[in-house]
């Protein structure tokens, strides 16, 4: 191998790496010996091997086979550079890039705001006084200045996450109902081979995964800044995995972006990645795109799914409620979240909402802080399977029926 | 790989080429039905060496996966040195003829003159437990037992690891295989599978379920039929002894193709007629 070669090889590496690829300098010495084994004068030889070597997510492949495309033919036309720089704007995992997010209030791109207030946040904490912590812990979110939402920021991220267990098919010693055969005979060998007391074995309990939907559609927007955080805090403080999307008329996964520790670099990934900011709503086409595209790969194990919209739904109604029987039949409890929910006066009464209630374990404000820590209670003791939503502010079976446009009754 | 009725992709053939030369496990994803586990029976038989099969499940544990002990056998080892008056040794109990091999284990056995192959089936469905055990299992070939020791073999194992990507699978034990995504395959390519697979179907019902299926592929479906859903229907057709196909036949065997009761329900009657008139004209 002539060292012009391996030196542009290398160069590629580095290149795929810049792109966002997961290609380290081991995976670089893989491809090195593997092209011992085949004829490099074959291109599409050695794109195969190179492919098979440095990508290992499905999702990579489009991009390694256009990077490919354009490292390895010869520079001599003109637009070079700009397709480069064009790939590399593109980046992996972000999809066409629009616009950037208007996302009024402390937007990610203001980012100087946001470390500046960083600072004094800690104080305003700290002279709070219990009665004013009260006030704030019941204030609406939507109602909230800018100082107001800080500390509530800070607030949430105290707050005690834990999502209830569930049995796995695994098994541990303990006291179960189940022999454990191996641990029987080692006792039993003290003894010369007499049994006298038999080991158990009992199923080793997990925490449910987690998936969040989140509605950030314009009409969602106020409360959508402090939601963010409130995945994101919930998204670090539990152990399982947390799948977080957000849509308004478009499905985009932030799973990825969510898992940085810098809080504000990830939010302002996040932004970076959705470029349906304030949008209009479409509630039924997102959760089908979820459900064709990452019900199957999320859903499983017993998730805890939560639908954080307030249901002003401008798409297919019929879709809707199709799509939400569907998401309810592969998870194990579907919880809908709703910020109108908090005032005292709402009625369920939305096209969307109509549609959506009959398919809901259950459906909870969440319009302040104390609903937050609401919610993490009710997410500690999910332990059967849905209770036909007796937990819900309102039971299914108290809501008024439906005026006749409303599209499906709901479930006596 | 022809010869055993498997048509690959090129990318594939190199991937798993370069699987045996370096040594690898090869990683396959794709959609169910597309041929992921043929790959190593396939593979299996080329090499004319033993195919070791692990299905994964949740839970799946170093018992099931890897080795245990006949207890029972025990059990009445000890009873007999006991009737004889002898004292149990525990060197003894826990000997290789008490051991139950399980398939991770029969794969690195030492006596192996060729090296076998391990298809690690499924690996979506087992869990973090599983995959971290497997991750040290891949990385030296080699298994430790209390009681007996380290176990390695001379001749390691092929490794085909498939994924239905169910669940996303760690991300070090990916690192760890070379990668390759099972595509559905084109029109030609499904074809000739078809004739290969079942040559008893008369071409023209061959060429009609494929462009069929191709272009149930590009609906929006729920679930996609895969070429085992084609080998299936066809299989289903020649059964009943059809020559072609035609709009009642297709609405009447359509659960052979489509699983779920929604995507029925949105291809049958207007649509099948629709994509059926599309097939005549593109299939000639």
């Amino acid at each position: 191998m002539s060292g012009q070669f391996l030196h542009n090889l290398l160069l590629f590496g580095r290149i795929l790496r810049r792109l966002g690829l997961d290609v380290n300098p081991g995976r670089m010495m893989d491809l090195v010996s593997a092209l011992d084994h085949i004829e490099i004068g074959k291109k599409s030889d050695f794109f195969y091997a190179a492919r098979t070597l440095l990508v290992h997510e499905r999702e990579d492949l489009p991009l390694f086979d256009e990077a490919f495309e354009l490292f390895w033919r010869k520079p001599a036309e003109s637009d070079w550079i700009e397709q480069w720089q064009g790939l590399t704007r593109r980046r992996k995992k972000s999809g066409p890039i629009v616009t950037h997010p208007p996302l009024k209030e402390a937007a990610p791109q203001t980012n100087e705001t946001d470390s500046t207030s960083a600072e004094p946040m800690t104080v305003i904490e700290v002279t709070r006084t219990y009665s004013d912590r009260e006030i704030l812990r019941h204030k609406n979110f939507a109602e909230m200045n800018v100082e107001e939402s800080e500390a509530v920021k800070q607030m949430m991220s105290h707050l005690l996450w834990k999502v209830s267990e569930r049995r796995t098919r695994r098994y541990r010693p303990g006291k179960g109902n189940l022999i454990d055969l191996r641990r029987t005979l080692r006792r039993s060998l003290r003894a010369e081979g007499e049994v006298f007391s038999w080991a158990y074995r009992e199923q080793k309990l997990k925490p449910r995964p987690l998936v969040v939907i989140a509605d950030i559609s314009g009409s969602m927007e106020r409360y959508t800044r402090l939601l963010l955080h409130f995945i994101y805090g919930m998204k670090a403080a539990l152990s399982q995995p947390v799948e977080a999307f957000v849509f308004s008329t478009r499905l985009t996964r932030i799973t990825r972006p969510l898992q940085i520790r810098d809080l504000d670099l990830a939010l302002k990934n996040v932004g970076d990645l959705v470029n349906d900011w304030a949008g209009g709503t479409r509630i039924g086409e997102s959760l089908k795109m979820f459900n064709f595209e990452w019900g199957r790969r999320v859903l499983g194990r017993g998730a805890v799914v939560l639908v954080i919209s307030d249901g002003w739904d401008r798409g297919d109604v019929e879709l809707l409620n199709r799509e939400m029987a569907r998401l309810k039949r592969n998870c194990h409890r579907l919880i809908w979240l709703n910020p109108l929910l908090g005032a005292a006066d709402y009625e369920p009464l939305t096209r969307g909402i109509q549609a959506a209630l009959p398919h809901i374990d259950n459906f909870l404000p969440v319009h302040n802080l104390a609903s937050l820590e609401d919610l993490a209670k009710r997410l500690a003791d999910i332990n059967r399977r849905s209770n036909g939503g007796n937990h819900a502010r309102y039971s299914l079976t108290s809501l008024k029926p439906p005026s006749s446009a409303a599209g499906t009754p709901p479930r006596a | 790989m022809r010869e055993r009725h498997y048509i690959a992709e090129r990318g594939l053939a190199t991937s798993l080429y370069l699987a045996l030369k370096l040594g690898r496990p090869l990683f396959l994803e794709g959609e169910a039905g597309v041929g992921k586990t043929e790959v190593a029976k396939v593979i299996a038989a080329l090499l004319d060496t033993e195919l070791i099969r692990l299905q994964c499940y949740e839970g799946l544990d170093v018992h099931h996966a890897v080795y245990e002990w006949n207890y029972t056998r025990q059990m009445m080892h000890i009873r007999l040195l006991e009737a004889r008056g002898d004292k149990v040794s525990e060197a003894e109990l826990f000997g290789p003829e008490f051991l139950l091999r399980r398939p991770l284990l029969q794969a690195i056995e030492p006596s192996r003159q060729k090296p076998a192959v391990l298809l690690i089936d499924e690996l979506d469905r087992s869990d973090d437990e599983f995959e971290a055990f497997l991750l040290e299992v891949l990385s030296d070939f080699q298994i430790t037992i209390p009681e007996i020791g380290t176990i390695r073999t001379p001749n390691p194992p092929v490794v085909i690891i498939t994924s239905n990507r169910t669940r996303e699978v760690h991300d070090a034990l990916k690192r760890r295989c070379l990668y390759y995504w099972i595509d559905y395959p084109s029109f030609e390519k499904e074809l000739e599978i078809v004739q290969t697979q079942l040559p008893d179907a008369p071409l023209k019902l061959a060429r009609q379920i494929t462009g069929f299926i191709q272009a149930l592929r590009e609906m929006d479906l729920y679930k996609l039929p895969g070429v085992a859903e084609t080998l299936d229907w066809t299989t289903a057709l020649i059964a009943l002894d059809q020559k072609a196909l035609d709009p009642v036949i297709v609405d009447e065997t359509l659960g052979a193709v489509l699983k779920y009761q929604d995507d029925v329900d949105k291809v049958k009657g207007e649509q099948t007629r629709l994509i059926l008139e599309r097939v005549n004209v593109e299939v000639g």
